[in-house]
């Protein structure tokens, strides 16, 4: 990657700008959005380094607009970023599901804050888990990295592209207030040791009535516009050279599960955990910053003498069902940890009741990641 | 033995048997015209991106156009095209939609990218109804009209003059026709295509199926018959009263002019940030 | 030395952020620690609640959240009430004496400082009342080396202000 791209340093960076610095590493060249609390110092970054490299950042009339530049900035060849919080996600919602239908890499980063509605913009929560991965109508796969410090801001959102462009799939970075606005030492490594992805496309002068740009579970070449492709991109039901079917319901059926099969037939390489259970009893599975108050308890009950472990989620979509499973298979007690009322909860719970006790702990105020004095709390409670 | 070809036939998709148009539609004319356009410019189907919405006239270029082309969600084709523009600054970007979508469901993307003057060309094809879901009202149908979604007659009043809305944006170039004008239209196709610029064409487009059958206005030729009637130069509309005025169709183009360009403004921009240019912006700052 | 936790609480406008980023960046940059800054506000720009949390350790920190005090910092009457409770027993309170009045004596020292009154008399400016705070601060607990501090700030302010800042700061080493 360019150099003039890869600010190779040591810092003390807050998180959004660490997310900008990430975009910029993985090649982003295209960035569209609407000013939004928490997230807006993403949007100021990249709209003064991104002309720096010969992108830009759009300030559009609204969060529709501004996914729907994306993914047409995407068609064009270019790699492409939005960034919101939860209100910018909501009116996103349709489009997104587009980019999902018509196989657009994009990445959309939400620095969720308190909600619902309007809720309380510079409070952090993780409030929006499950909406990433249901929020437009349909069936559907999303991938979703979230991030718990600076230095993830950055890394998670080079992975980010990557995926996005290995997959062409839209991709989320769920952070929040918390993380977005937390400034911690973030080390930018050279530009040679950032991998970074570029999509496939169909070898230039192909035929375009012989061009397979779409539903191969093996991800099909992007026939992007520009080239001679002549795509017919179309969000209808369609087939494998994006011919439009809106009569047969085996071509739907082909739509939908081709589509979801992409992202699941990949899911081993995709998911992204971190594992700290060898010989727990209890294990206490989170993601985000609320992983790293886990951290810290588990530690603290392992001085104590209780066999303590941890499993973080770092991609929490596609749902790592099987991570779970392996987990509690090996622990009596699992104890999950979020900052919201329990959004990923039943998906942890429906893979791990079967081998192990699984309980929940919210936090004391929803917007402050539980204490780990109160998580020891819990973890005294359920080891009796 | 020679088959007889259509001379546009090489710019349609080669895979589409036919249309989806009802008999009588204006789309097939729109099309037309805009091929005509192309053809006359000596342009190829490759040097474009079409970008459409949802509606019965985003289907001119979807399927049909040999090109690349961009089916979009309602009401924000104009949105995805900001991108594709952007991202391919050299190619000819050309969204063809519907009232319903660019005005209605649409209407601020169709405000905000005339106001920025983004190069493209924007094909508004006014039937006054929403046809493609069964003859709903639209910010365009007339007041009183029943519609299936107003049984007693429509209670709104309505947009008389969406060019006049994408001007005070404003827009380099806009135009309104009718689908009784088909050279007219093809003429100003060509001319919006080449504009560095936003540029708007509004064409009433008959919809005999749905909106004709609901006004009593009858079948096809009776409603370009209607247009032919209605319509009025800019020109000889400027003579008459708006009494006079009313039920008219004002027809021509109404702005033609050069102001600057996002595409090149952005380019201009890029080009100060990265060092290329001597900066010049900031020098009054303190 | 452990886990320091330090919570800054003011209003918007006073630098209570710039505050906590001055002593992460001190601490994480150039004195060899490990430091986590995080912050919260209310919308409003100025005259809202503003507030900062600042962890400094020598060891790897996990949990991110200030969740008991060793050190507060309270620059407005107003932090008094939403912060005076997240002090740990026998922490260090610090604060502004020209804004703030209300507090009474507990388990903590309290460390008082003229700060507003000195930064504008010293130098016509009450906006670095903040570094004067600090200067202070760094004296009384060597929790930073003086130097990574005055890096910190040539490091964080613009340029402009620099000296101005660097004065302050200096200015307060003199006071505790």
């Amino acid at each position: 990657m360019d150099e003039k791209r890869v600010h190779t340093g040591r810092y003390f960076m807050m998180g959004n700008v660490a997310c900008a610095e990430g975009a910029l590493a993985a090649g982003c060249e295209f960035a569209a959005g609407y000013p939004i609390t928490p997230a807006t110092e993403i949007a100021n970054h990249l709209a003064e380094k991104l002309p720096r490299v010969g992108g830009a950042f759009f300030q559009m009339e609204d969060e529709i607009s501004s996914i729907a530049a994306v993914i047409g900035a995407s068609w064009a060849g270019k790699k492409a970023m939005t960034v919101t919080s939860g209100p910018g996600i909501s009116l996103m919602l349709e489009n997104i599901g587009f980019a999902i239908g018509v196989e657009t890499p994009c990445v959309i980063v939400n620095v969720q804050r308190g909600a619902p509605t309007t809720g309380m913009p510079t409070i952090g929560i993780q409030g929006d888990m499950v909406q990433a991965k249901h929020g437009s109508h349909g069936d559907y796969e999303i991938i979703a990295l979230c991030p718990s410090s600076p230095q993830e801001m950055f890394d998670h959102t080079v992975i980010a592209f990557n995926y996005a462009e290995r997959y062409r799939t839209p991709v989320f970075l769920l952070s929040d207030a918390f993380v977005g606005h937390m400034r911690e030492e973030v080390v930018i490594p050279e530009a040679e040791k950032i991998e970074t992805v570029y999509r496939n496309i169909p070898e230039p002068g192909t035929d375009p009535l012989k061009v397979k740009g779409f539903l191969d579970e093996d991800v099909a070449p992007m026939p992007i516009f520009g080239k001679g492709f002549k795509a017919h991109v179309t969000s209808s039901c369609h087939d494998e050279y994006g011919k439009r079917n809106l009569i047969d319901i085996s071509a739907l059926d082909k739509f939908v599960r081709r589509l979801s099969n992409k992202i699941l037939k990949h899911k081993e390489e995709i998911t992204l955990v971190e594992r700290d259970y060898e010989d727990a009893e209890i294990v206490l599975v989170s993601y985000g910053g609320v992983s790293r108050a886990a951290a810290a308890a588990a530690s603290q009950a392992r001085k104590r003498g209780i066999p303590v472990g941890t499993l973080r989620l770092i991609t929490v979509w596609p749902f790592p069902g099987e991570e779970i499973e392996k987990m509690a298979r090996k622990t009596k007690q699992v104890i999950v940890l979020e900052n919201n009322l329990g959004q990923v909860y039943p998906y942890i719970k429906a893979e791990a009741a079967h081998f192990a006790e699984v309980s929940f702990l919210p936090p004391k105020l929803v917007g402050e990641i539980q204490d780990p004095e109160d998580i020891l709390k819990k973890i005294e409670e359920v080891s009796k | 033995m020679n088959e007889l070809v259509h001379p546009y036939h090489c710019f349609i998709r080669p895979t589409v048997t036919h249309t989806t148009f009802c008999p009588g539609c204006g789309d097939g004319t729109v099309a037309q015209s805009i091929l005509r356009a192309i053809d006359g410019l000596g342009m190829d189907m490759d040097d474009f991106v079409f970008v459409s919405g949802i509606g019965c006239a985003a289907w001119i270029p979807s399927p049909f156009f040999n090109a690349d082309v961009l089916h979009t969600t309602h009401g924000r084709p104009i949105a995805f095209a900001f991108g594709i523009k952007m991202g391919l600054p050299d190619k000819k970007v050309m969204v063809v939609s519907g009232d319903g979508d660019l005005v209605a469901i649409g209407g601020n993307h169709l405000i905000q990218n005339a106001r920025r003057n983004i190069e493209m060309t924007v094909i508004c094809v006014n039937n006054g109804i929403y046809g493609m879901t069964g003859g709903q009202a639209a910010p365009t149908t007339p007041m009183g009209v029943k519609t299936t979604t107003t049984p007693y007659g429509t209670f709104e009043n309505f947009f008389e003059d969406i060019s006049g809305l994408v001007i005070a944006a404003g827009a380099s170039f806009v135009a309104r026709w009718t689908t009784a004008h088909p050279r007219q239209l093809t003429n100003s196709i060509k001319k919006a295509i080449q504009k560095k610029g936003f540029a708007f064409i509004e064409v009433l487009s008959q919809c005999p199926v749905q909106f004709g059958r609901k006004m009593g206005t009858g079948n096809a030729v009776q409603m370009l018959e209607d247009y032919k009637k209605r319509s009025i130069s800019i020109k000889e509309a400027k003579k008459l009263s708006p009494e006079e005025l009313r039920d008219r169709i004002v027809v021509g183009e109404f702005v033609d002019l050069d102001k600057p360009e996002m595409v090149e403004e952005v380019t201009r921009m890029i080009r100060r940030a990265s060092g290329e240019v001597q900066e010049v912006v900031d020098a009054g700052r303190g | 030395m452990g886990r320091t936790e330090i919570l800054i609480g003011g209003v918007g406008g006073q630098g209570v952020v710039l505050s906590g980023i001055l002593l992460g960046t001190a601490a994480s940059l150039y004195d060899g620690k490990q430091a986590v800054q995080t912050q919260s506000y209310s919308s409003e720009l100025r005259g809202g609640s503003a507030r900062a949390e600042v962890i400094i350790s020598e060891d790897r920190i996990t949990d991110p959240e200030v969740r008991r005090a060793d050190i507060l910092i309270l620059m407005a009457e107003d932090a008094v009430g939403r912060y005076l409770n997240k002090i740990k027993p026998k922490g260090l309170l610090v604060i502004d004496a020209d804004l703030v009045k209300g507090v009474t004596s507990g388990d903590y020292d309290i460390l008082a400082i003229p700060a507003t009154s000195i930064a504008d008399k010293e130098m016509n400016n009450i906006i670095v009342a903040n570094l004067i705070i600090l200067g202070a601060l760094i004296k009384k607990t060597k929790l930073l080396s003086v130097e990574s501090m005055e890096k910190a700030i040539e490091a964080s302010v613009p340029k402009k202000a620099k000296d101005l800042n660097l004065k302050a700061f200096r200015r307060g080493l003199e006071l505790s």
